[in-house]
């Protein structure tokens, strides 16, 4: 009995300490950046952590006369760390905003801390449709599965595809880019069959064997980037694209990262996505200069822009909210546009997710490299999964 | 004559079961983090989660000499029960525990049949079949479990219906805190009882234990179930403090992690899981937070030179010193346990 | 359905060609070495280097693929692993995991996080048909060299001195010491040899089941159902292990592509409950 009031005290205690301690004005805006640095993901907490920092170093770390510091954190892709960390740099360090996120989970998990601290978190990775429902401070820099397939499913019925094998990583956003590809292929008349295939798989012969059996018209593909390479040779040395079977997806296969080095296997590949590193423009140029000299020669890919964008959106919300964070900073996040390195880019008010042009592009070589080249534009795509829930 | 022998042997067991003054002072510095330490409850959580799970680990390691790399398997199965009956509406903490610790027994009764066979490599390999199957499965059941995006809406009721699981950890920490004290003085008394030195044996001679009339398998199952739904409930505080359930709890790095931690705090004494998941914890918060990418690093040169230095007869050196202190009184040496685990099976 | 069978063979190979090593350190020193997964990926990452830094033919760099882990085993082992050969399970886990976790972490530092890819020469490429079924040019390179592999591995294990004295070390240390014979030299060759051919692994493999720091992590396990399924006593073991595993994992993915992920733990399961010594062991 005793411990029990003892414990409510300390609880008690430490409550009011903390709120003392929030109450008190800050010189500095803290930002948490919680990123996969090391594990299975790690390249993609790599891109983001020197797309953020790049972003810092191009326009200074002040903000409404406050400096910015950026504090990363690695989660290791573990869903609970990933809560425990983000948990504690609000109560702890008192961020005013936490980003980062690298996949669905490790942004699910600490997504309540968001509603119940009122730290806005913005999501740079994650790109399953519903990571922005599981909180209202939610905000996302990056994209989502649907935005992306959609289109491309629009662009097969188009181009003459009648039959499509899909074949995803068994994941959230290898099924929502499943859903989502085959749901419109599917209403515009053509012909679909999908294959998952387990997260952690080393050789994908038998499920290419099982596509070279269906002989489709084409392939639609999503794997998480990296393992996209793998595949792509894979499905080369099958002899696949001899067959006159098409390679069709998300830009994940094609990640600008590995590109290059993928080869000519990759050349002919049509994908869609919001970002190449090829796109003709000058915030790109900038953006891509600056990454490569920050990351040894390496070329930026979606995830970077991502980190990018993300740390825009704060810097500009902060300016608005001069350094003031929580439901405001949140307001200012919402409905802000500007023009990224992508294209341009709007923060849907309601949904919290980024409208942004989604480019058709094919793997060619420019002076010598292999880029994504894109040859067609969507523009102003909503996340299509809300649109027509909210319809 | 026998009747000497029984007394020996009792007085042996009262003082093996006695509280020494070095593990109370333990105890209450477990017990003042919760007032001074107001900001590191959270990790202080993680930390007795994974305490627990390697006093788990222990039971069956350092006691029974069962080497295994798929104990994260109880672990997450009592995260998901958890996590699930928080989701459906059965809030209430201590329900939840329960379930997750039955659950986890139940399997570990089932599967100790598949498990207790064999050589080390065997037990080991088999156990981490066992897990990497269950990870599989939570992943195909994604209606129930959410699959690869995770359990969502965990939502706990009150600690007793008074205490809100609140932002800085406390109510979670003194929850994770109180399960780990209980249980562990509960594996304590198991420990010192005659099962429990039957325990020993079997893992220092299985072959010896049979003869003198041992019921060798029957034990290590009892244990095995034991051992498992530890590890269940260490899987529910999860659950239920973190209030959110992915995939990786049934991952093989978790049967990694913890069989490092009991490693380095030594098996076969219990106190070695815990201090184990406190360096460990500590270690790996530091290290990460000076370089979150190449903490793996430093985390792998202290591995290596702590076992190139000995950590065996380090440990022995402290332990000898733990029980001098603690045995002031009776001074006799008692005559150490070996932490050496079962090679000779 | 050839065809399914000749990818698992391929698979099979390249498994038994990473994990042999393992085997045969567990056979033969009793050690549990977690870290031979961090071998094979030294050989990965020197083919690469050498590939795309130096723009050496693939082939050439091969040798030095199973060079330059097995010197480094060598190395390691007359430094540090010897010490631990009479420790306990345990330390030798611990140990060899902290060297994992300082592989990892020193190729994330001087490499970067991201795939390593290499580009096969072209004659290695697409596919041939055979009779009718197609067989991708390259996995039947990987069979070929892993064929000659095991057969020279048999040979040498069989018909020389030298593995003579090292099945009668793996038998019984003790009485192979007391006849005179130098265990201790045989542990080092035999450990260096097996690094070496993970190595050579690492660098076959990197094209099929890709390369990146984390290897040694994902793959420890597979290394270590290859080893205790095929039981640790010989090298057919392993070899046969490796093939029932190739072709269970493809086979299972191709006809139940729903219950792919389960096979190869399912089968594990299976075989170690009803043979706990592994699939070809003697029993002794």
């Amino acid at each position: 009995m005793l411990r029990r009031t003892v414990l409510s005290a300390v609880g008690a205690a430490a409550f009011t300490m903390a709120l003392g301690g929030a109450a008190v004005a800050q010189e500095t805006l803290k930002i948490g950046l919680i990123l996969p640095m090391t594990g299975p993901f790690a390249s993609n907490g790599r891109q983001i952590e020197t797309a953020a920092k790049l972003y810092m170093q191009q326009h200074g770390d002040t903000v409404a006369g406050k400096k910015i510091e950026l504090i990363v954190k690695d989660d290791a892709s573990v869903a609970d760390v990933a809560k425990r960390i983000a948990q504690e740099l609000i109560v702890k360090d008192k961020i005013v905003v936490m980003a980062g996120f690298g996949n669905t989970p490790l942004a699910l998990a600490p997504a309540p801390l968001a509603t119940q601290a009122k730290v806005p978190a913005v999501v740079m990775a994650a790109a399953t449709s519903s990571v922005t429902d599981a909180s209202p401070f939610i905000v996302r820099s990056g994209f989502t599965q649907p935005q992306v397939n959609v289109p491309m499913a629009e662009w097969a019925a188009q181009n003459g595809i009648k039959k499509v094998v899909t074949l995803v990583s068994d994941y959230g956003p290898g099924i929502d880019a499943e859903k989502a590809f085959s749901g419109t292929f599917t209403t515009k008349g053509g012909q679909v069959e999908n294959l998952r295939v387990p997260l952690a798989n080393p050789d994908f012969s038998p499920f290419l064997q099982k596509v070279a059996d269906a002989k489709p018209d084409a392939l639609f593909a999503f794997v998480p980037s990296g393992v996209g390479a793998q595949f792509m040779k894979q499905f080369v040395e099958r002899g696949l694209d001899k067959s006159g079977i098409r390679l069709i997806g998300p830009g994940d296969v094609t990640d600008d990262e590995l590109l290059n080095s993928i080869g000519d296997v990759a050349i002919g590949t049509i994908t869609t996505m919001h970002y190449s590193a090829a796109h003709d423009s000058p915030e790109n140029k900038l953006f891509v200069e600056g990454f490569k000299k920050a990351a040894n020669g390496l070329r930026p890919n979606f995830m970077a822009v991502g980190g990018y964008d993300g740390m825009h959106l704060i810097y500009e919300g902060l300016k608005k909210t001069n350094g003031a964070g929580g439901q405001a900073l949140l307001d200012a996040m919402k409905g802000m546009s500007w023009v990224s390195p992508r294209g341009p880019v709007a923060i849907d008010p309601e949904t919290r997710d980024p409208i942004q042009n989604v480019y058709v592009r094919k793997v060619e070589r420019v002076n010598g490299e292999l880029y994504n080249v894109e040859f067609a534009t969507i523009p102003n795509v909503k996340d299509p999964t809300k649109a027509t829930k909210s319809n | 004559m026998k009747s000497h022998t029984e007394d020996d042997v009792r007085r042996v067991l009262t003082r093996r079961g006695r509280w020494g003054f070095s593990e109370i002072a333990f105890w209450l510095v477990a017990v003042a983090t919760l007032v001074f330490m107001p900001d590191r409850h959270l990790i202080l959580n993680e930390i007795a989660i994974i305490a627990l799970f390697a006093l788990s680990l222990d039971l069956i390691l350092g006691y029974a000499g069962i080497v295994s790399l798929g104990h994260a398997a109880f672990f997450g199965l009592g995260a998901y029960v958890a996590g699930i009956l928080a989701q459906q509406g059965i809030g209430n903490p201590l329900i939840g525990l329960a379930a997750a610790a039955l659950a986890a027994a139940i399997l570990g009764l089932a599967t100790s049949f598949l498990v207790l066979r064999g050589s080390d490599l065997t037990k080991l390999m088999v156990a981490l079949g066992v897990a990497l199957i269950l990870g599989e499965v939570a992943n195909r059941m994604a209606w129930l479990t959410g699959g690869a995006d995770g359990l969502q809406g965990v939502n706990v009721s009150p600690l007793l219906g008074l205490f809100e699981f609140d932002m800085f950890g406390t109510t979670a920490y003194a929850y994770s805190l109180t399960v780990l004290f209980v249980l562990f003085v509960l594996a304590r008394r198991v420990m010192a009882s005659p099962y429990g030195l039957s325990l020993r044996s079997i893992r220092d001679n299985p072959l010896r234990a049979r003869a003198i009339g041992i019921p060798v398998n029957r034990r290590l199952v009892v244990i095995y179930t034991l051992a498992a739904a530890y590890a269940g409930s260490a899987g529910a505080l999860l659950a239920q403090t973190i209030q959110f359930v992915s995939l990786d709890v049934l991952a093989f790095h978790r049967s990694a992690d913890v069989m490092l931690v009991l490693v380095i705090g030594g098996a076969g004494y219990l106190y070695g899981g815990i201090i184990g998941a406190v360096v460990f914890k500590i270690l790996q918060d530091y290290l990460s937070d000076l370089t979150p990418q190449y903490w793996l690093f430093w985390i792998g040169l202290i591995l290596v030179l702590l076992v190139l230095m000995d950590r065996e007869r380090m440990v022995s050196k402290a332990r000898t010193l733990w029980k001098r202190t603690a045995n002031r009184l009776t001074h006799r040496a008692e005559p150490l346990a070996t932490t050496r685990t079962a090679r000779e099976i | 359905m050839l065809t399914i069978l000749f990818d698992g063979v391929a698979y099979g190979m390249l498994l038994f060609v990473l994990a042999c090593g393992l085997a045969v350190t567990l056979g033969l020193m009793n050690f549990v070495n977690l870290a031979h997964g961090a071998f094979a990926m030294a050989g990965g990452y020197v083919t690469a280097v050498l590939m795309n830094r130096y723009g050496i033919p693939f082939l050439l760099t091969l040798p030095f693929a199973f060079l330059v882990p097995s010197l480094t085993g060598l190395v390691l082992e007359r430094t540090l692993y010897k010490r631990l050969y009479t420790r306990s399970h345990l330390d030798q886990v611990l140990f060899s995991i902290g060297l994992v976790f300082m592989a990892i972490a020193a190729i994330d530092y001087s490499m970067g996080s991201q795939q390593q890819l290499i580009q096969l020469p072209t004659w290695l490429l697409g596919r041939a048909d055979v009779l009718g079924i197609q067989i991708g040019r390259y996995r039947s390179f990987i069979i070929a060299v892993c064929g000659i592999l095991v057969v020279v591995l048999q040979f040498i294990l069989t018909k020389t001195r030298f593995g003579s004295r090292l099945r009668a070390a793996v038998d019984d240390r003790r009485v192979a010491c007391g006849l005179g014979i130098n265990v201790s030299m045989i542990f080092a060759v035999t450990f260096a040899v097996g690094s070496g051919l993970a190595g050579l692994g690492g660098a076959l493999g990197a094209e099929i089941l890709g390369l990146d720091p984390t290897f040694p992590l994902k793959f420890m396990i597979y290394f270590l159902i290859v080893a205790t399924v095929g039981g640790t006593t010989s090298i057919t073991g392993p070899f046969l292990a490796s093939l029932l595993l190739g072709i269970a994992d493809v086979a299972g993915k191709y006809y139940v592509p729903s219950f792919g992920a389960f096979v190869i733990y399912t089968l594990m399961i299976v075989v170690l409950v009803l043979r706990p010594q592994g699939l070809f062991a003697r029993a002794r």
